[in-house]
């Protein structure tokens, strides 16, 4: 019993150097957020910072080639009307094609099986073709409207629905209660579990895009978070830590659902998955 | 001819589910026909006209688009960048997220702790990702992390962004690693622990022990999770775009080397001077080919196993 108690010590010490090395990322943008640029340029690497304090957030929210305030706001914007939009979309329908008979369904869920297989970051250009024919460039129409209508959210909805147990729905229609009012009032009350996850999924997948608010949020009253990250990071004169400040600040909306949803992150992630 | 009050008040009972499904499942379906069905569709379209800088197709060139693509070197070669990509991050992504599944799922003490620390990079996005590697962790300087441990181990600075090394590759694949690591371990977790414990003892009971039992049990029992982590980093590993462009990307503009699909496409149709809409539309043609093609293999595969889902 002796070696696999030393087997298991083992496993501890590996699995905390590797937790430390994936949290140090997590540890720099904060070192780096909090030191002055003197600092991070100096011969040596250096694991502290030098100035805790406020100065570079001030710093950060007054400097107007980056405009932090602006869009955070849009990032806010676009990620929690993008993740209701979502959730309520893709539950009507996965409820739909998983509940009502109709002689379309199959057809409509394989066009959703197909967009499953044909990602969004592959057909961006057809679609900047038709956002910039509609003039929704540089709008927050154009930010949210083409992204709300997932089909991998639809499709997890379905497989939920799927297995959802008949009996409480049927009690509501022995009452009298239609597919609409039995919707609302029976099933999504009980549903909570699987749209946190959903949410969850979507909120942080549209707080973190960058490939589509980089081609519509041109102007720059439009760029979410991570593009005026982005921007600044490449512009020609780039304060260091004021950058890293501002992504600790972006970081941490997602951060926080992350820590408190983490759960269904996890339910979703399994669910998603496979057989 | 007159129809019974049953065949009446069946119908009108279709007629009502004909019109919940479409209240149901419409907004939906509408969505995906404007902003995914109809942009492929003038996407093909467009993919087989002159478009520079305008949205209005102009002189019909026909397959001329796919011909030049397919002969320009630098889409070919954006083509290997993703080959060479994908022959690093896919492998070693599958046997780390292996590796931790395994050794979370083994630990008694703080496994949640664990979990979170691998999973939580799944929050951070690819820019604040690019911003740490390409700033403190690999820039080249002395004062970078790499550097500064290269240097106390003995070795030369290394300069890692400038394409004339291949450091380029440690940058790119380390910090996608980072990222997506944790996701796929949660997929391998989910799946050892779907592996029934009866399974071990009999097992033991016929004396296999450590890597026997890795071998012969652990290992064929998550071969579906290891089809579907595999598929799922490749089609990951085509749609590269944030890292790359985040970490290589400069006032000059970008880089020649390290331009994967995506990257290319951008730069000759929207983000670089040409504006060839034209020319983007038939590389995106032929990508979501290339995608749908390994979309379907996907769906070949899995249907072996789960028949569940046939509606």
């Amino acid at each position: 019993m002796r070696s696999s108690r030393r087997v298991s010590a083992l496993r501890y010490v590996v699995l905390s150097v590797l937790a430390l090395l994936f949290l140090l990322p997590f540890y720099v943008l904060l070192r780096n957020g909090f030191s002055s640029e003197r600092l991070l340029a100096s011969a040596q690497w250096r694991w502290l910072p030098d100035q805790v304090n406020a100065d570079n957030l001030r710093e950060l929210f007054g400097n107007d080639s980056i405009r932090m305030a602006r869009s955070m706001a849009n990032s806010a914007v676009v990620a929690v009307v993008q993740t209701l939009a979502t959730v309520v979309i893709s539950a009507l329908a996965g409820y739909g094609l998983a509940r009502i008979d109709h002689r379309l369904s199959r057809l409509v869920l394989g066009l959703t099986v197909l967009t499953l297989m044909v990602p969004a970051a592959v057909t961006f250009i057809p679609s900047f073709v038709l956002v910039s024919s509609l003039g929704w460039i540089s709008t927050l129409r154009g930010l949210i409207i083409p992204v709300l209508f997932s089909a991998f959210a639809t499709f997890l909805f379905r497989q939920f629905f799927l297995g959802f147990p008949h009996e409480l729905e049927e009690a509501a229609y022995i009452d009298g209660a239609g597919y609409w009012r039995t919707f609302w009032r029976v099933v999504m009350p009980n549903t909570y579990g699987i749209c946190a996850a959903v949410g969850t999924i979507t909120f942080i997948g549209s707080w973190n895009a960058f490939l589509w608010p980089l081609l519509i949020g041109q102007d720059r009253d439009f760029r979410t978070v991570q593009v005026a990250l982005s921007q600044f990071m490449s512009s020609q004169r780039v304060d260091v830590p004021q950058l890293f400040v501002g992504a600790a600040v972006a970081i941490l909306p997602v951060l926080l659902v992350f820590l408190f949803l983490q759960r269904y992150l996890v339910q979703g992630v399994e669910r998603s998955g496979i057989d | 001819m007159r129809e019974g009050p049953r065949v009446r008040k069946a119908r009108t009972l279709q007629q009502n589910r004909n019109r919940w499904f479409w209240v149901f499942v419409g907004p939906f379906l509408l969505g995906l026909l404007v902003f995914v069905y109809v942009p492929i569709l003038w996407s093909v379209y467009l993919s087989f006209f002159d478009a520079r800088n305008t949205v209005t197709p102009t002189r019909f060139v026909g397959l001329g688009n796919y011909v030049y693509l397919l002969r320009d070197p630098a889409f070919v070669s954006s083509m290997g960048t993703f080959l060479v990509f994908a022959a690093f991050i896919v492998p070693v992504t599958f046997a780390c997220s292996l590796g931790l599944a395994l050794l979370v799922n083994k630990a008694r003490v703080a496994q949640a702790f664990f979990r979170s620390a691998f999973f939580l990079p799944t929050a951070c996005s690819y820019v604040i990702a690019a911003m740490i590697w390409r700033l403190s962790f690999f820039n080249g300087a002395r004062f970078g992390l790499a550097n500064s441990l290269l240097r106390s181990l003995g070795f030369e600075n290394v300069n890692w962004l400038s394409g004339g090394n291949y450091g380029y590759w440690v940058v790119l694949v380390s910090l996608r690693l980072w990222l997506q690591v944790g996701f796929y371990m949660i997929l391998f977790l989910a799946g050892l622990q779907r592996i029934p414990t009866d399974t071990y003892e009999a097992a033991a009971i016929d004396g296999a022990v450590g890597w026997k039992v890795f071998r012969w049990i652990t290992l064929p029992q998550l071969r579906a999770t290891s089809v579907a982590v595999v598929l799922l980093l490749l089609i990951a590993a085509f749609q590269a775009f944030d890292e790359f462009y985040n970490t290589l990307i400069s006032v000059g503009g970008y880089p020649p080397f390290a331009r994967p699909p995506l990257v290319y496409l951008y730069l000759i149709s929207l983000g670089g001077g040409s504006q060839d809409l034209g020319l983007g539309s038939a590389g995106t043609i032929i990508l979501t080919a290339v995608v749908v093609i390994i979309g379907v293999v996907q769906l070949k595969i899995f249907s072996v196993g789960g028949k569940e889902d046939r509606a």
